[in-house]
């Protein structure tokens, strides 16, 4: 995966899953079936125990939204899918990434941290683990600073969100629901 | 009431009216095996369990309904993914019950262990694995519930053997036991829509009706029946509608796609209104999407709202079961002022063609309908005809001796079957240019008479699913038209049927080849032949047929056919097998080559100059 993960072309879905073994093969099964891409995908209990939310960006170069969605909802343990297309969303992504700091460039690695405030959550003599939660466009550009200073290890979560606020009432726009 | 988990997944299939299920045991099913000696439940021993799988199928498509399929873990349950496969395609109601090795062997590649709900993910419309006995009567209704409504499919449940030998308090699951938070299906149409699609029915020129499967599935051919004759619009049926609408109506303009006839295929290229029931543009209906009904604009309704759009675009789609749809189109068009009258009931007459059938119902004056009335389909109806008329279905029938089999034609073969028979005769077929010519030469009058693999196109689905279609209405006469290739895939379910007593008939076209590859190796490989020869007489399929039980005839020539065909049907205590010797070198016309526009169809020889004479006129 590159660092551009923010693109057009990707749509986030979330998808309210019964809570049972073998559902998330079940969605990633249909995805790899029918040809779709996965752009990122983050699995985590809902506020109602019998549920559990996906949480799919989805590339729809790959195929129509329409389709995605419609083969989705035929899964049976999924319950509900609404769409968040990228100007209405509120979407947040966390990094860890081990960095090579040596001591010519330890000072510059903790300069980049402190300006994306980020934090450093673990050192070395050579190494650094940094930590970083932010929108995924940032994380893209984080992401693409650190790299030169070699990263030993990354690993990012897939992206979460939540419908943007409506500023005048302070209610949640609702997200598309769109099955 | 304590009972183990065996007695009580009997007592839930029991509970949901199974009259008969087909199976095999094994290790892990044994458990299950045992309170099925206490039921009512008739269970047919099969040789294979692939044959199981298939015999429910037809059981399902010619009762409307689920068939049941029980079986051991590991092999046998891998033995029933094609079969899973095929009613997934097309949309078949099927329970299958696997056994499974105990819980806490699950993952350690014990003996016989597979990953059956893992493997059959993608083949059914829903699969369990079941943990707790206590779950076993729920989970039985809600596979039942899955796969009878909305789009019918197969299911599966895996059932571990501890599972079925630990025990339970029984109970009698109740709907609202049903833990299905997530499956809603839509039944009724969106209102709106409705409108929509009668203003455009309405205001068609040159409109086709493209009926599918879910006709069938949706109980919906007496709807069909009455939007047809009230708005006087012609209907193609596709390979899984055939029966839907019935061949001998002046309406019917029988199958498009691959091997449909000239009009049927033409109509919808050339309509200004696809209204598609239940059908799915299916790449053999289609051709070059592209290029599929360029001038149509398009009706999609469906019971499954992915099939919308997947394909082709609709103008106006509408998710929700075909009958009740249809229906609320048909009270929609009594608003518009087009009630049904007696004066636009055909007479059934296989000579018919659209140009004689009644104009459609009588639009009450001063209505929306009475501004369109629908004589002004005469045209259209009169060009339909005339393409019926030019390019009808046809074969040289007596074109010498080109091979083996000589001048045995696998259409006169077909014709005179069906004329020796009742027309509510069942016929269920294998893969192949039989199946081609099967569905093309039988006369389809009544719904339920047609038992065929489409989607999956699984070679050895005849025997078993003429079988399964037995069982379902012992009433009928059951033919199955097989292919050579096709039978020695599954004839070991005849083993089956003569212990039993299903007195099935079998017509094997044998050509000696795997016949519809050899006529794409010779239409498209130069006549390269690779690996499709069988051999005539290799098997004895008479010695064979009578080894199992079955009566065997050989027929080798046109007269003996007739003869044959009389003698088999006198036959009711034990399978017949006819090995009907045909022309090897026959091929299934018309055809439109795969990913090839429809506009470029290939008929029969004999059609080549007229229709070339017609291109070139300009009048496609
Ligand atoms: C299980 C399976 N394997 C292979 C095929 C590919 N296939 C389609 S038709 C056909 C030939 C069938 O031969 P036969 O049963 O003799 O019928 P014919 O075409 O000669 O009428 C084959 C091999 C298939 N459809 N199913
Ligand atoms: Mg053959």
């Amino acid at each position: 995966m590159t660092a551009a993960t923010t693109d057009r072309c990707h749509h986030t879905l979330s998808v309210l899953v019964e809570n049972k073994s073998g559902v998330l093969a079940r969605v990633a099964g249909l995805f790899s079936r029918r040809g779709y891409n996965i752009v990122s995908l983050a699995v985590a209990p809902s506020d109602d125990a019998r549920f559990s939310r996906i949480t799919i960006v989805v590339d729809v170069e790959s195929a129509p939204l329409e389709q995605i969605v419609q083969q989705l909802h035929k899964l049976v343990p999924v319950v509900d899918i609404s769409e968040l297309a990228p100007a209405d969303a509120r979407e947040r992504e966390l990094l860890l990434a081990t960095v090579s700091a040596g001591p010519e460039t330890r000072g510059q690695v903790i300069q980049l941290v402190g300006v994306f405030e980020g934090k450093i959550i673990d050192v070395s003599a050579d190494r650094l683990t940094v930590m970083l939660a932010g929108a995924p466009e940032t994380i893209d550009d984080f992401e693409e600073l650190i790299r030169g200073y070699g990263i030993v290890e990354l690993q990012r979560t897939g992206r979460v969100a939540l419908p943007r606020l409506d500023r005048a009432t302070g209610v949640a726009e609702r997200p598309r629901v769109v099955a | 009431m304590e009972l183990t988990g065996a007695q009580a997944l009997i007592k839930s299939l029991e509970a949901q009216g199974v009259e008969v299920m087909f199976g095999l045991p094994g290790g892990a099913i044994l458990p299950v095996y045992d309170p099925i000696l206490d039921s009512s439940i008739r269970h047919v021993l099969v040789r294979h369990e692939q044959g199981a799988g298939h015999m429910a199928e037809g059981y399902a498509q010619v009762t409307g309904r689920p068939g049941v399929v029980m079986v051991t873990s590991g092999p046998g349950a891998t033995n029933v993914v094609t079969p899973l496969a095929n009613a997934f395609m097309d949309s078949i109601p099927l329970v299958a019950i696997t056994g499974q090795v105990p819980t806490s062997a699950i993952g350690t590649d014990a003996f016989q262990e597979s990953d059956i709900t893992g493997i059959t993910m993608g083949v059914t419309k829903h699969n369990w694995l079941v943990t707790d006995p206590a779950d076993l009567p729920r989970i039985v209704a809600e596979a039942f519930h899955v796969a009878t409504t909305g789009r019918p499919g197969p299911v599966l449940i895996d059932v571990p053997k501890d599972v079925s030998n630990a025990t339970m308090t029984w109970y009698e699951p109740s709907e609202a036991d049903l833990d299905l938070p997530g499956y809603r299906p839509q039944m009724e149409g969106d209102p709106e829509a409705i409108q929509a699609a009668v203003d455009l029915l309405l205001a068609a020129e040159r409109p086709v009706i493209y009926a599918g499967g879910g006709v069938l599935k949706a109980r919906a051919a007496g709807s069909l029946l009455e939007l047809a004759e009230r708005t006087g619009i012609p209907v193609v049926t596709t390979l899984m509608a055939r029966g839907a609408f019935p061949d001998s109506h002046p309406l019917c303009l029988g199958m498009p796609g691959m091997h449909g006839n000239f009009t049927a295929v033409t109509s919808m290229q050339r309509s200004d209104l696809l209204i598609a029931l239940g059908s799915r543009f299916d790449d053999r209906v289609t051709g070059k999407v592209s290029d599929f009904a360029p001038g149509a604009k398009v009706i999609h309704v469906d019971i499954d709202p992915a099939e919308h759009n997947k394909v082709r675009r609709a103008d106006v789609a509408i998710a929700g079961d075909c009958r009740m749809v249809i229906d609320e189109m048909l009270a929609a068009l009594d608003a518009a002022g087009l009630p049904y009258d007696d004066g636009a009931r055909a007479v059934l007459d296989p000579a018919a063609t659209p140009a004689d059938a009644p104009a459609g119902a009588r639009p009450v004056p001063g209505t929306r309908a009475a501004d369109r009335p629908a004589e002004r389909l005469a045209e259209w109806r009169a060009q339909l005809a005339e393409w019926q008329r030019t390019f009808p279905l046809t074969y040289e029938a007596d074109a010498g001796a080109t091979g083996q089999g000589g001048g045995l034609k696998p259409q006169f073969v077909l014709e005179t079957l069906r004329d020796a028979t009742p027309s509510d005769t069942i016929v269920a077929s294998g893969v192949g240019q039989h199946q081609m010519f099967a569905s093309q030469w039988w006369r389809f009058d009544h719904p339920y008479t047609w038992v065929n693999s489409g989607g999956l196109g699984t070679m050895g689905f005849a025997v078993p699913a003429s079988i399964g279609a037995k069982v379902g209405r012992p009433d009928r006469m059951v033919w199955a038209v097989d292919g050579d290739g096709c039978f020695q895939m599954t004839a070991q379910e005849l083993v089956t049927a003569s212990s039993e007593r299903i007195p099935v008939k079998i017509a094997i076209l044998n050509n000696a080849y795997l016949g519809m590859v050899r006529q794409w190796q010779e239409m498209f490989y130069e006549e390269r032949y690779s690996e499709v020869y069988l051999s005539p007489d290799l098997p004895d399929y008479v010695g064979w047929a009578e080894a199992m039980g079955c009566v065997g005839l050989r027929v080798e020539s046109p007269d003996e056919v007739a003869p044959a065909i009389d003698k088999a049907n006198d036959i009711d205590d034990r399978p017949v097998v006819i090995d009907f010797r045909t022309d090897a070198f026959e091929k299934v016309y018309p055809m439109v080559p795969a990913g090839v526009s429809n506009d470029e169809i290939v008929v029969d020889p004999s059609q080549a100059a007229t229709l070339a004479a017609l291109r070139t006129g300009g009048a496609k």
